[in-house]
């Protein structure tokens, strides 16, 4: 791919920059070929994954949370070309926050996570890698994972991966961090969020790490 | 004891079906390593005959791995027992033989968290200093990463462990205990990829749909055995890849050690070997006999908690069946 620039190789996909991709600068993410995989399985997760990605990333913007604009989807080589959006992921920039633009950056992701639940869509992969901050908003990224489902069970393994996130890779603010997010969620979400946010105790009650048969 | 001086450590393992036993020593050798199996006359491990097993053969074990080494129980400057997580009456038949030890010895005692041990002893056999580990057994499927004074979970599974999985598959398919191995062998013949639930959920893995899955198609489809024990592998061993790659990206660490029952697995191990090429990471793989339960994990890791200050006075030697591997303070890592 010439002229491209591989700006992140992820565990899933490489994202590549086009700095003029018919004239706009856009991101290419490609789902490459996993050679350990078994070849039919292989194409299947890639294109089926690739074409749920391009259609929820679509309808979370109807929901009226921002993600990137979608130019092009090519299922053959498992790409979406996309906007490219110019920020910092909110892992990296989380320890050198004021503690009041943190929480209100957090409330603001809880917001999001609640809007997107309440359209019926489970990110799947809610991680703080995965929500860009630019100087007016935040956008959502990698919905590769993502479900059109309004179960409880699924919105409690969103929550529960966030929590664990904010536990395992944020740990000095875990607490504060959590608590704003879950006060947006419960704004954007209302009656639900109660349920949804019970299920992620119980799911976190559930993680076994109990030798049985 | 001098500081100087080099500590003997005597650990009994007992969580599930393995009663072990081993002796390391402070300068990281591993002096004894015995084991007696549990093996059900059928059906999975019950965690009452298992326990019956281990205390039967407790004596004979701890003799065994002292004639070994041919030390006397008096060089034995201390006792570790693994406190858990795991089957309540195997850990409570550790325990005890453990307290009587360290009584009858008058030595210190300590309580080792079961998956630190496993990924300890992977540490001290392969030289890797700070890796990813990928523990998957019977009984755990775990990703985690030292991170800030503790092992920290990454990706686990939200119901069945991996080897839970194919054991019970190779039990409904009548095949020979124990499940892994015959699956894998069957696999090698298998060609065609049945469709399987693979179900990734961020970083955390469900095996439970699978196994029911493959388990239907046995009894009522039309694949052959080969073909299912290929794709049950395929499935669940690529969804382990999954959730292994994705947490190497995140943590970015540059080593990665597979351990626990299943990293027997040929399979397995050359999917995390193509994960690690990938990403320009170090992959090791832990001896087989030190990546099954056994007790030299338990007294090594004994050892290095109890040179930096860890102690287990009895009054707090009870057993905690759900002890979380991310609860335990790892202060010689620090």
């Amino acid at each position: 791919m010439e002229g491209l620039r591989l700006v992140a190789k992820g565990a899933e996909a490489d994202l590549w920059l086009d700095p003029d991709w018919n004239g706009v600068r856009a991101l290419l993410k490609r789902r490459g070929e996993k050679k350990y995989r078994n070849p039919a399985l292989d194409r299947e997760i890639r294109r089926s994954r690739t074409i749920r990605e391009a259609s929820i990333i679509h309808r979370a913007k109807e929901a009226g949370v921002p993600t990137p604009v979608i130019y092009q989807v090519d299922l053959e080589s498992a790409t979406i070309v996309m906007e490219f959006v110019d920020g910092d992921r909110v892992r990296d920039i989380v320890d050198s926050l004021e503690e009041n633009e943190r929480r209100s950056l957090f409330r603001l992701i809880g917001v999001m996570a609640g809007r997107l639940h309440g359209a019926g869509i489970v990110h799947g992969d809610l991680t703080t890698s995965n929500i860009i901050r630019t100087p007016d908003r935040i956008v959502f990224i990698d919905f590769g994972l993502s479900e059109v489902s309004r179960e409880t069970e699924k919105r409690g393994v969103d929550l529960n991966l966030m929590q664990r996130m904010l536990t395992s890779t944020h740990f000095r603010h875990t607490g504060e961090l959590f608590a704003a997010f879950q006060e947006g969620y419960r704004s954007a979400l209302g009656a639900e969020a109660g349920e949804a946010l019970e299920r992620m105790e119980e799911i976190a009650r559930r993680g076994r790490y109990v030798e049985r048969e | 004891m001098a500081a100087s001086e080099r500590l003997i450590c005597i650990g009994i393992e007992s969580t599930a079906d393995n009663l072990g036993v081993g002796v390391a020593a402070s300068d990281g050798a591993i002096l004894a390593n015995e084991v007696s199996t549990h093996v059900p006359e059928e059906g999975g491990i019950h965690p009452r005959e298992a326990a019956r097993h281990h205390s039967e053969q407790m004596g004979n074990v701890i003799s065994r791995a002292l004639e070994t080494v041919d030390i006397k129980a008096q060089e034995i400057g201390l006792v570790a027992f693994s406190q858990g997580p795991g089957l309540g009456p195997c850990l409570r038949t550790g325990a005890t033989a453990a307290r009587a030890l360290s009584a009858y010895l008058r030595v210190p005692l300590v309580g080792v968290n079961h998956c630190v041990a496993h990924i300890e002893i992977g540490r001290l056999a392969t030289g890797l200093q700070d890796p990813l580990t990928l523990y998957v057994s019977g009984g755990n499927t775990i990703v985690t990463g030292f991170e800030a004074g503790r092992y920290r979970v990454f990706g686990e599974t939200l119901d069945i462990a991996v080897g839970n999985c194919l054991d019970t598959f190779a039990r409904e398919a009548g095949l020979p205990y124990p499940g892994g191995p015959a699956v894998e062998k069957l696999a090698l013949e298998g060609e065609r990829l049945i469709p399987l639930p693979y179900v990734v959920k961020g970083m955390d893995l469900s095996f439970s749909g699978l196994l029911t899955a493959a388990v239907q198609e046995l009894k009522g489809g039309d694949s052959s055995l080969e073909d299912i024990c290929y794709s049950l592998q395929e499935v669940a061993y690529c969804m382990l890849g999954e959730v292994t790659e994705r947490a190497l990206a995140h943590t970015k660490k540059g080593e990665l050690l597979l351990t626990g029952g299943v990293a027997a697995n040929r399979r397995l191990r050359s999917i995390i070997a193509s994960i690690a090429e990938e990403h320009r990471a170090v992959a090791e793989f832990v001896p087989i006999r030190l990546a099954t339960d056994n007790g030299a994990m338990i007294a090594w890791t004994g050892v290095i908690a109890y040179l930096s200050g860890v102690r287990t006075p009895i009054e707090a030697s009870h057993i905690d069946s759900r002890w979380r591997l991310d609860a335990v303070e790892v202060p010689w890592r620090a």
